[in-house]
């Protein structure tokens, strides 16, 4: 089999933007998310995405601001190590290795130095069991910090950031796990235990879910599963502790959050409904209804005028004032998938569930959600154990200008509803308008859908196949009578074959042939006329998925069976051209080429195989994609072609393949050219609102994209670690530090001044200088070595290299006088700096 | 267990009155509850919250607030006097009309010289605490409107008073007002409405803690007659307000049936600044909490809805004890059924009647647990409505049913009740010997010829009853000195012994044969709660109130081994954390190995021939001893076989047939007829 190192599996968007709490930052201009391996800077007004602080080799649990410098941030992973970043910039600062994963990560003021980390306990594998402990973060200029010091805090802590909150000042800590709220005070080094019943007789659920402290009182809330939250005073006594109780919410308190004064308490759960108590006011609270999904996590901007709520359905939410919702963030909505995977012929968006009774359009270039189309029309209730109306299929025709949707819902199996509904795209609107609702079209549930692929059909045709024994066509019929608005979709014929059930369709690539499986046997028909053509079955097990072949390869049909079967028949014959054992979950083909894709699940895993029908031998596979069995996946199309020469890369070059793992993670597979070019072009999206327009900007942003070259993908990370202090750093000091320590202004105005001149006197220094221009244009020309010996194709890196010059132009370029005048600068605070350094 | 042919009797309609008011007396930890009818009970909390004495009320004399003042007990009410009550024999001892209307509080100083009472017309009116009585002594300045609540600084100096809108501070030396607190009214709809300040606390370092109408709780400074903090904690009234003796919480009773409590705590571990923070909610009771006590360990409160709630603060008493667990007590710790074995006829005291009725017939046979076919319906003969303004304070029904007495404060009542086939005739026996005024308990002997009735200073008068006439013929006197009043009486069926109990927990065996006093039982510290005496061995069966079961040989005048053997080996867990006293012992006539006693929520056969069960066995095993076979059974039975088929037992008594009475009255029944809560919203309705 052929193996290729060159072929990788990525994460390519659509991750978890709800798995932490948000970070807003203190001017309240930045929101910092945990997403996936990265860290994303989101604006709070325009809700783009800055930047991501990427670094990590493992999910991010965890983001905070440094306490002694609100420009910083800690961001912790499970792969052992703290990260700080200068978030602003996009910086890695430093990192720490614990060397255990890091499940959250906590600081307080009134800590210097220490970070307050939850690790998994080592004495037992088996149980999950959690600790708290502090990391005294040792004093090094290095860039990687070992850290050694770890004292444990508290023991048996749960895993769930929200259980565990500093209070006032840091003096004390709060952990809740199960059912007790435990304290540590850190002066008396002293903890208190509380404890609750289990339940109580009226059905109340006393379990805690999370927690936040007061910032001023010596109060702690606690939210409980049953919706209830408890106010705790007086816990530095064992027994003469009291809290008292508020309840608002019917099930589980998900976030707890106080307002920074402690005026206000605010609160959510799966009501999707903010709360806002007075604090020490209770019976007065403010509701913010109607947030849409779950909320998840609550934080509050340090000045108090910024919430923001995380939801269930990958969604930030940000709040002004607690009245007015100023801008949605919304990622990949991760629900439970139920249609297939689609691509919108149109736009070239990723189609699937979305919100309840929604389809979403995610653009996969742009990893940005672009709408959520609502297919049921119905009010969501947002309740557990309702059966509510779900989107179950979903079809496209070849244009993208129908669509087709099933959505169902079953009370019980008996009475299922089902409504087909075909939507008709809107060239005005640039959206999806309902054409026709045809309900109860089948009765039993519908097993596929599929529109007629041919090109050149006037007429499209959209079949559907149900447990109920039948499979319909649908027609596009012109009205009856004048005064019908348009054209609706009528049922234009019924089939079924000797009683069997049909499990699945394909239309053939020109659309003259329609196969339908019934169980063990492939009925071909012709769509122009529906007679039975042939017949082929391969028994035992019956069919799982069908696939037309395409282009070279149109004549095979290709089949999985249940019983572990792939199968390729030769329709010209009407006979197996051959068939291999394995047991294939899911078969696809890639609608621009030959390409088939098969997922087979073995032992636990997924290996992936890709094909031409033409012949058993795979062109490229893949063992272990993932863990689990893959039941979704899909061939988007390019936006502009690869020109991969490489065999085994080749079938990467029309499209790509995503699919979704059983953790609804969407993966991808790269190519190791593609992933270059995806990283160079990904600079020229950086856009800084945050800087004006001015000189400064000028020399800084010049720096910046220099910094940011270096910071190149793969591209070893050391080079960019170790180029940055002396490239934006000095500059940014000297920009940033007070005055009164920079060196005397008319030594630094009268340089600055003359680096804005249009240069002619220039040559008069370019000698004492050359020195220098030399040495720092060797260190370019080494990092430019650096970056291609790690590139394998210099072509495309070239090429966005140069598209990256190309945007510039519209600024003024530097003259090669201000480049060196720069490069004195620098170099001047350099000295400067080391200066201080020493003393 | 054996088995017995029941009549599961509901027609009993007894109907607990409201709870209005509460005092509680924290040196003898005494409660003392006031009913809506004017019956005032005594709660012993050092005893189990055994309900020690009940003074029964009379038309006419509400109780809106009571006092005690040391050991004495004083109470105002709506007919405009104070009354002070008589402990030992359960009767007013004097009432003084206050001259000011109608009087809604009454309050004494920390010093117990003075009391101070709240009149409709808006005086406040004091009175000097002198060794028998109480005097006048003045008014305070006159105000506008009623006096609802009134709080005595603990120096005594300043009274404040809750009105209508406003709270008046009074120098209490010289009865002018020092301060005058307006109370803000509701909002919205009730903007129009004055509200009431229905309680007010007074600490000592001159906080005023207002509860009003408008269902806010407020703090105020005293000294400087400013507003602290309000909290606004339900839609409808705040109707009482507690605050315990160390002035660190303080409760408040609701219309919602919710007790809310305030805790004075520093916001910070650290500091000393203390302030009110609202903490827990207590929510015990369907309807209004019209009284309520916050003593040590516990917050007591009672309302509306009969029940008294004792919920102990788990903050001050030690977890998963008997002091930790909630007490709802429903039922009187007496009985107010009468039950003729003989005749088949049951006698149900009310306040203001009694009910004799005629238990129903079945014929046919089935299987254990079956519902038996009724032949003859139950039928009520007689409704027997009192004489005179005074409440019924107990009854007796002779064995044959051919007697029926009651008593009341002022005068006891005897009846000759004839009753054949269908012919039913009552006759009152007109002449009664004077000796016979009132009685605390009535009883007859087994062989209807005598009417022992317990009188004051814990004698027992003696009546021989014929059909001819009525008889005194002896007061039987104990040496003891306790001049406590008796409130169990119980006569053997021999005719021999009379035993009696007095609330300072002593029980006299009389031997009637000689009218004299036979012995006295060894003292116990806690009250007993039933006695009864052995038909067959003629031993005294007395259970108390912390549930210890006592057997002692009234021949050798000694406990029996059997006792003995209880209290080394100890009563099981389960049984001493049961919560409501074992009200009634019967014995099997057929078994006389056979105790049958009940409480309020089960029925328990104790018999003597079997082994106590050890500390682990399961107490409650009739169903596991069911499914076992035979020879099995044996090693696993032991003394206390338990059966809580019936519940909320008013009384379970075993007629001559040896047919079982079971007399129920089921909690949600009382419910039903109680007047309909304030509206509250409930989620998802």
């Amino acid at each position: 089999m052929v193996e290729h190192g060159d072929i990788r599996v990525v994460h390519r968007g659509g991750s978890k933007i709800n798995f932490r709490e948000p970070v807003v930052t203190h001017d309240s201009r930045f929101l910092l998310c945990a997403s996936g391996e990265a860290v994303k800077v989101f604006s709070t007004s325009t809700e783009e995405c800055i930047h991501e602080l990427r670094g990590h080799t493992g999910l991010v649990t965890g983001v905070l601001l440094r306490p002694s410098n609100h420009l910083q941030v800690y961001s912790s992973s499970v792969d052992g190590t703290v990260r700080l970043w200068d978030f602003t910039d996009g910086i890695l600062i430093k990192t720490y290795v614990i060397g255990y994963p890091v499940y959250s990560i906590y600081a307080s003021a009134n800590h210097e130095k220490v970070l307050f980390i939850v690790i998994p306990m080592q004495s037992d594998k088996r149980v999950e069991l959690f600790q708290l402990v502090a990391v005294h973060l040792p004093e090094s200029g290095e860039q990687l910090v070992e850290t050694r010091e770890l004292s444990a805090v508290l023991s048996n802590v749960s895993s769930n950031p929200a259980a565990i909150a500093f209070g006032r000042g840091g003096e004390y800590l709060a952990s809740v796990n199960g059912l007790e709220l435990e304290v540590y005070f850190f002066k008396k080094h002293k903890s208190f235990r509380f404890p609750l019943k289990k339940d109580n007789k009226k059905g109340g659920k006393n379990t805690f879910t999370c927690l936040a402290c007061h910032p001023k009182d010596d109060c702690i809330a606690t939210g409980h599963e049953d919706g209830k939250i408890r106010l705790w005073r007086n816990f530095n006594h064992k027994k003469e502790y009291t809290y008292s109780t508020l309840h608002w919410h019917h099930s589980a308190v998900s976030s707890l959050c106080f307002t920074p004064e402690g005026t206000n308490l605010l609160s959510g759960g799966v009501e999707s409904v903010l709360v806002q108590w007075r604090y020490n006011q209770e019976s007065e609270r403010d509701f913010l209804p109607r947030l849409g999904a779950a909320i998840t996590h609550i934080t509050v901007s340090p000045d108090g005028a910024l919430f923001c709520t995380s939801h269930s359905d990958n969604k930030v939410t940000i709040i002004q004032s607690c009245v007015k919702v100023s801008a949605v963030i919304q990622g990949l909505v991760k629900g439970d998938i139920r249609t297939d995977l689609l691509v919108d012929p149109r736009s070239k968006a990723l189609v699937l569930n979305g919100k309840p009774g929604h389809l979403q359009f995610y653009s996969l270039q742009r990893d940005k959600l672009l709408y959520n189309l609502d297919i049921v029309q119905q009010e969501y209730i947002h309740e557990s154990g309702l059966q509510q109306f779900e989107v179950v299929k979903a079809a496209f025709d070849a244009s993208g200008s129908w669509l087709a949707t099933v959505e169902e819902r079953n009370q019980k199996a008996a009475e299922l509803e089902l409504n087909l509904k075909l939507w008709a795209f809107d060239e005005q609107t640039q959206s999806f308008v309902l054409n026709t609702t045809i309900s109860a079209p089948h009765n039993a549930q519908i097993t596929a859908v599929c529109f007629r692929q041919g090109a050149d059909s006037q007429t499209t045709l959209l079949v559907s196949t149900s447990k109920d024994g039948h499979f319909k066509a649908w027609q596009l019929a012109a009205p009856a009578h004048t005064e019908d608005e348009g054209a609706s979709w009528l049922c234009d014929f019924v089939g079924a074959y000797h009683d069997r059930l049909p499990e699945c369709c394909s239309f053939s690539a020109d659309g003259s042939l329609l196969a339908v499986a019934f169980q063990e046997v492939v009925t071909v028909w012709n769509p122009a006329s529906w007679e039975l053509l042939t017949t082929l079955s391969q028994p035992p097990g019956a069919i799982r998925d069908l696939c037309f072949g395409r282009l070279s390869c149109s004549k095979y049909l290709m089949g999985t069976t249940a019983s572990n079967l792939l199968c390729c028949w030769n329709l010209l014959t009407c006979s197996l051209e051959w068939s291999t054992s394995m047991d294939v979950s899911l078969l696809l083909d890639d609608p621009l080429s030959e390409n088939m894709a098969a997922f087979c699940c073995q032992s636990g895993s997924t290996d992936l195989f890709v094909f031409k029908p033409s012949e058993p031998r795979p062109l490229f596979s893949h063992k272990a994609v993932c863990s689990g069995a893959v039941t979704r996946a899909i061939f988007a199309p390019r936006e502009e072609m690869l020109e991969s020469c490489e065999e085994s890369s080749q079938w990467l070059n029309r499209s790509q393949l995503y699919f979704v793992t059983q953790h609804t993670d969407l993966m991808t597979f790269t190519t190791k050219a593609e992933e270059d070019r995806l990283m160079a072009s990904s600079k020229q999206l950086v856009i800084d609102d945050s800087v004006a327009m001015t000189p400064f900007y000028l020399l800084l942003g010049k720096h910046r994209q220099q910094q940011e070259e270096n910071r190149d993908p793969e591209s070893s990370l050391s080079v960019a670690r170790t180029a940055l202090p002396q490239t934006s750093t000095s500059i940014k000091e000297l920009l940033q530090t007070p005055a009164h320590v920079l060196p005397s202004t008319s030594h630094l105005c009268s340089m600055f001044v003359q680096s804005l001149l249009i240069s002619v006197s220039g040559c008069r220094e370019e000698k004492a200088h050359t020195e220098e221009e030399m040495e720092s244009e060797k260190e370019e020309e080494d990092s430019e070595e650096e970056m291609e010996s790690s590139n394998c194709k210099p072509g495309p890196a070239a090429a966005a290299a140069a598209g990256g010059q190309a945007v510039e132009p519209d600024a003024p370029a530097l003259t090669k006088a201000q480049a060196r005048e720069l490069r004195r600068v620098r170099k001047l605070d350099y000295s400067w700096l080391a200066d201080l350094l020493d003393s | 267990m054996g088995e017995f042919k029941v009549h599961r009797v509901r027609f009993f309609d007894y109907m607990p009155s409201a709870i209005r008011a509460m005092a509680f007396n924290s040196c003898t930890e005494r409660l003392a509850v006031a009913r809506s009818d004017g019956t005032v009970e005594i709660f012993n909390f050092t005893d189990n919250y055994f309900q020690e004495k009940v003074i029964p009320g009379q038309d006419g004399r509400t109780v809106e607030a009571l006092c005690w003042v040391g050991q004495r007990l004083f109470s105002a009410g709506l007919n405009g006097e104070i009354t002070e009550y008589h402990l030992e024999n359960l009767r007013p001892r004097y009432a003084v009309e206050a001259y000011g209307g109608p009087i809604w509080t009454i309050t004494s100083n920390s010093q117990g010289t003075q009391l101070a009472v709240g009149c409709e017309d808006g005086t406040v009116k004091i009175f000097a605490i002198l060794e028998e009585r109480i005097q006048f002594q003045r008014n305070l300045n006159r105000q506008k409107g009623r006096i609802i609540s009134l709080g005595w600084h603990p120096s005594g100096a300043q009274i404040a008073a809750g009105m209508t809108d406003m709270i008046a501070v009074f120098d209490a030396e010289t009865g002018h007002t020092t301060h005058r607190l307006l109370v803000e009214r509701g909002v919205g709809a009730s903007k129009n409405k004055e509200v009431v300040v229905w309680s007010i606390g007074f600490l000592s370092n001159h906080t005023i803690i207002s509860g009003d109408s408008a269902g806010k709780v407020q703090i105020w400074d005293g000294l400087t007659g400013t507003l602290v903090r309000s909290y606004l904690v339900t839609r409808w009234d705040v109707l009482v307000l507690s605050v315990s003796q160390d002035e660190s919480s303080v409760i408040a009773g609701t219309s919602e049936g919710t007790v809310i409590q305030f805790q004075f705590i520093s916001s910070t571990v650290d500091q000393h600044e203390k302030e009110w923070v609202r903490t827990r909610t207590f929510r015990n009771h369907s309807h209004d909490v019209r009284a309520l006590i916050h003593t040590g360990t516990a917050v007591v409160s009672g309302g509306m809805d009969t029940q008294l709630v004792v919920r102990p603060l788990l903050d001050k008493v030690e977890r998963n004890t008997q002091e930790s667990a909630l007490r709802k007590i429903a039922f009187p710790h007496r009985s107010l059924v009468g039950c003729a074995k003989k005749a088949g006829l049951l006698l149900f005291q009310f306040p203001g009647h009694l009910e004799l009725w005629k238990l129903g017939e079945s014929e046919g046979h089935g299987k254990p647990g079956d519902c038996l076919p009724v032949k003859r319906k139950p039928e009520k003969l007689i409704e027997l409505k009192r004489k005179g303004e005074d409440h019924i304070c107990c009854s007796a029904l002779s064995a044959c049913g051919g007697w029926l007495a009651y008593s009341t404060v002022s005068s006891v009542c005897l009846y000759r009740v004839q009753y054949n086939s269908n012919n039913i005739g009552i006759k009152k026996v007109s002449k009664l010997p004077k000796e016979l005024r009132s009685a605390h308990q009535l009883c007859f002997s087994s062989d209807s010829s005598k009417l022992f009735a317990s009188s004051r200073q814990s004698s027992v008068i003696v009546v021989a009853v014929n059909q001819l006439e009525c008889k005194y013929l002896h007061t039987l006197q104990h040496k003891s000195g306790s001049r406590q009043p008796v409130h169990l009486l119980f006569a053997s069926d021999d005719g021999k012994w009379l035993a009696t109990a007095n609330t300072d927990c002593e029980i006299h065996i009389y031997n009637l044969h000689k009218l004299k006093l036979h012995c006295m039982v060894p003292v116990y510290s806690s009250c007993p709660t039933a006695i009864a005496i052995h038909p067959v061995t003629s031993n005294l069966i007395s259970v108390h109130a912390d549930q210890q079961i006592f057997e002692f040989s009234l021949v050798q005048k000694e406990y029996t081994q059997w006792s003995r053997k209880l209290q080394t080996q100890g009563l099981h867990s389960l049984w001493l954390e049961r919560d409501t006293p074992i009200t009634h012992i019967t014995f099997n006539p057929r078994n006389p190995d056979h105790i049958i006693l009940h409480d309020t929520f089960m029925f328990c056969i104790i018999d003597q021939s079997l082994p106590l069960p050890e500390v682990k066995a399961v107490l409650c095993n009739q169903m596991t001893l069911k499914s076992l076979p035979v020879p099995e059974r044996i090693g696993q039975s032991h003394a206390f076989k338990i059966c809580k088929n019936f519940q909320h037992l008013m009384c379970v008594s075993l007629l001559e047939d040896l047919s079982l009475v079971v007399v129920e009255r089921p909690l949600l029944d009382i419910m039903s007829q109680l007047p309909a809560p304030v509206h509250q919203k409930k989620f998802a309705t």
